[in-house]
């Protein structure tokens, strides 16, 4: 790296290093506020924090917020990272001046060996002694002075979820560095250390905390255990599927009332057609998804920050595993139900690559919601409301059955996976299940806002530009003088349409739906108003169904339609998943799976319901 | 004795962990994580389907642990 004079080179780099959950993030949140970056390291998926922060004598200080680890001996490409950056071998990432090692004072028997270990690193250290509240709470009493020469650094009490929690740490990482503290032999049983140190310098009246044994008793039991996860999903399904709607609604009028103004301040011509058609609708059709997102992301955080997620993990994992998946992977296929992209962006909490990889594979399997109007629309216009065994009804029973296939096929495909793979290697739970917390308000804003600006940034710029090319393809070249069919049929999409019909038409698909598919890629409920288009339905998307049904009730036959539900339980018919496939495995080669295998499972499933239904029907 | 054959809610103490392999990673994080000689150890949850994954109090840490991750670590249970 160049030497430049410029602040940003001389101001003071520390990098934040401690075990998963010792409260590094909060701390980092409590340093550096708002003033945060996060991206990728070059060339992996592992998440960079960075952000600045003011030392008390105005000076700038750089902070790292390096990835959770238990050992330098590193197990994942996270843990992997932290030794590289604390070793100064990251390409383009400087070594930095200081570590702040942050611990959870109620759990230094764990949390002092890698403080030792990082010993061996050369760095100048300072021990920040967190949660010093919640280990008072407990009456644990630590002598620091005693700790501070036992440990050869510098010791500061940290309360990250306190306002001023951190000025004792700022005080001290503005004064002189202090001196690196000495390496450890070799062969040094860093254990027995950290043992001596316990009784040398901390007094523990109980190991456990009273509360975490109490909510554990009920929050693991295999009865009552399972009873309680499954409210808590309830809830967060509640709050995506029906809080986020009136919220949805709201933003679903003001993008089409922008349409209308700028519908009557444009005169009618291409510019028109492509703001109104292209770049709003566009945008429209992400926003519109922002609410839910933000309602799945918020439950996330919560389940998360109070500890209960490892929890939903430590109930779930037998039963993953026997589709080889792990019990980490339940998360991001529940996000899943609401739409793949948070789902596949959640998948981040899984250390294990390879796991993460087949739970990223799967997650798409899952009936988003975008699927729900598709479904409403085919099972509204060809399933009768009749009632099964008196209690439930024909249509809610398809509904419920194309969601359980979504399920059983996710499970079947990693299932699969596993089994092609043959390998021998054994992927380790050792999920550590920390103390229970309350979450804290910051810290949940803080994620919220990262999470909402990734999918804005990323899926907003993918969605817009990919509307942009579809509504090209819809619009060119415009119909001759005189056409007697909709415009679309002689637009680009409209001959990909009618090509496409040879490859679909062994699974009952006439040309309108054809046609339809094309612009049902930008997102798939985009199908239905598309349909609407084809068939010649001047109609806004809202009604557009209640037109359609009649007609395609008249020309479809129900073979036709099974086949089209069948497809929408498979399809990989949504690119910007595809897109964000492709940008958290950082491989072309992943998303090109997804997509061939999801197409050869849809069009598997099309032909058998389309060549079974059409024989018995 | 072994790890996952201790019964649920018996104190035991850290004998050894026994590596599978020539290079078994998880025998050396089990370490790391403080399964070493002497460390008290207990049983204090297991997982709803065929008592899978276990959950290991060692130290002031929780760890849920598979049955044959659990199967490394020898115990001794406490008298």
């Amino acid at each position: 790296m160049n030497m430049s004079a410029s602040p940003q080179n001389t101001a003071r780099r520390v990098a934040l290093v401690g075990n998963p959950n010792c409260g590094k993030t909060a701390l980092f949140n409590l340093l550096t506020g708002s003033h945060q970056k996060v991206a990728n390291y070059a060339g992996v998926t592992v998440e960079r924090k960075e952000g600045r922060c003011l030392l008390p004598s105005q000076r700038a200080l750089q902070v790292l917020d390096l990835p959770g680890a238990y050992s330098l001996a590193a197990t994942s490409l996270d843990e992997a990272i932290t030794r590289d950056v604390c070793l100064g071998k990251v390409a383009g990432e400087a070594k930095p001046d200081l570590i702040i090692c942050v611990v959870d004072a109620t759990n230094l028997r764990l949390h002092l060996r890698f403080v030792l270990e990082l010993r061996q690193l050369g760095l100048p250290m300072i021990l920040a002694l967190n949660m010093g509240d919640a280990a008072a709470r407990r009456g644990i009493r630590i002598d620091v002075p005693q700790l501070q020469r036992a440990l050869d650094m510098p010791v500061v009490e940290t309360i990250a979820v306190r306002r001023n929690g951190a000025d004792t740490l700022l005080a001290a990482l503005d004064g002189l560095l202090p001196p690196e503290p000495q390496a450890l032999p070799a062969d040094a049983d860093l254990h027995a250390r950290v043992r001596q140190i316990l009784a040398d310098c901390v007094a523990i009246p109980r190991r456990t905390a009273v509360i975490d044994d109490a909510l554990d008793r009920w929050a693991l039991h295999p009865v009552w255990g399972l009873v309680i996860l499954a409210t808590v999903m309830f809830f967060m399904f509640q709050a995506v599927f029906s809080w986020a709607a009136p919220v949805m609604d709201l933003i679903k009028s003001l993008v089409e009332s922008l349409g209308q103004a700028v519908f009557t301040l444009l005169p009618e011509g291409l510019l028109r057609s492509l703001l109104i058609e292209g770049v709003i609708a566009g945008a429209g059709s992400v926003l519109v998804f922002l609410p839910q997102i933000l309602f799945l992301f918020l439950f996330i955080l919560v389940l998360e920050e109070s500890g209960y997620l490892p929890r939903a993990a430590f109930l779930l994992d037998r039963l993953m595993v026997g589709a080889g998946l792990t019990g980490r992977s339940f998360i991001p296929l529940l996000s899943g139900f609401a739409c793949a992209i948070p789902g596949i962006m959640a998948t981040r909490t899984i250390q294990d690559e390879r796991d993460r990889l087949v739970t990223i594979l799967v997650t798409p399997l899952m009936t988003c919601s975008a699927r729900l109007p598709v479904y409403a629309l085919l099972i509204g216009a060809f399933i009768p409301a009749q009632p099964v065994l008196g209690l439930f009804n024909l249509q809610g029973l398809v509904l419920f059955a194309l969601y359980v296939a979504g399920v059983a096929s996710a499970l079947l495909v990693a299932w699969v996976m596993k089994y092609l793979r043959r390998e021998r290697v054994e992927h380790a739970l050792l999920l550590e299940l920390p103390s229970y917390r309350l979450p804290n308000p910051r810290d949940i804003a803080i994620g919220l806002w990262e999470r909402a600006s990734i999918f804005l940034r990323r899926v907003g710029t993918i969605i817009l530009s990919l509307t942009v090319l579809l509504w090209f393809l819809s619009s060119f070249p415009a119909p001759p003088p005189g056409a007697l069919q909709p415009a679309i049929d002689y637009s680009l999409a409209g001959r990909i349409g009618h090509a496409l019909q040879y490859v679909f038409a062994p699974l009952g698909f006439n040309w309108q739906i054809c046609i339809a598919l094309v612009p049902g890629l930008a997102a798939r409920e985009v199908a239905v108003s598309a349909l609407a288009t084809v068939y010649a339905l001047s109609a806004t998307s809202e009604d557009a169904a209640a037109q359609l049904v009649p007609l395609i009730t008249a020309q479809w036959s129900v073979a036709t339609a099974l086949s089209l539900l069948a497809w929408y339980v498979f399809a990989p018919q949504c690119l910007s998943t595809l897109a964000v496939i492709r940008r958290e495995t950082n491989s072309w080669k992943t998303m090109a799976a997804a997509t061939v295998y999801l197409f050869a499972l849809a069009y598997a499933a099309s032909f058998i319901t389309y060549q079974i239904a059409s024989r018995l029907l | 004795m072994q790890l996952c054959d201790l019964p649920y809610g018996q104190a035991a103490v850290v004998e050894s962990v026994r590596e599978q392999g020539p290079t078994d990673n998880i025998a050396i994080r089990l370490r790391d994580l403080g399964f070493v000689a002497g460390e008290p150890v207990r049983v204090v949850a297991r997982g709803p389907i065929g008592a899978d994954p276990l959950l290991i109090q060692i130290g002031f840490t929780r760890f849920a642990l598979r049955r044959n991750e659990a199967a490394r670590v020898l115990v001794k249970p406490a008298a």
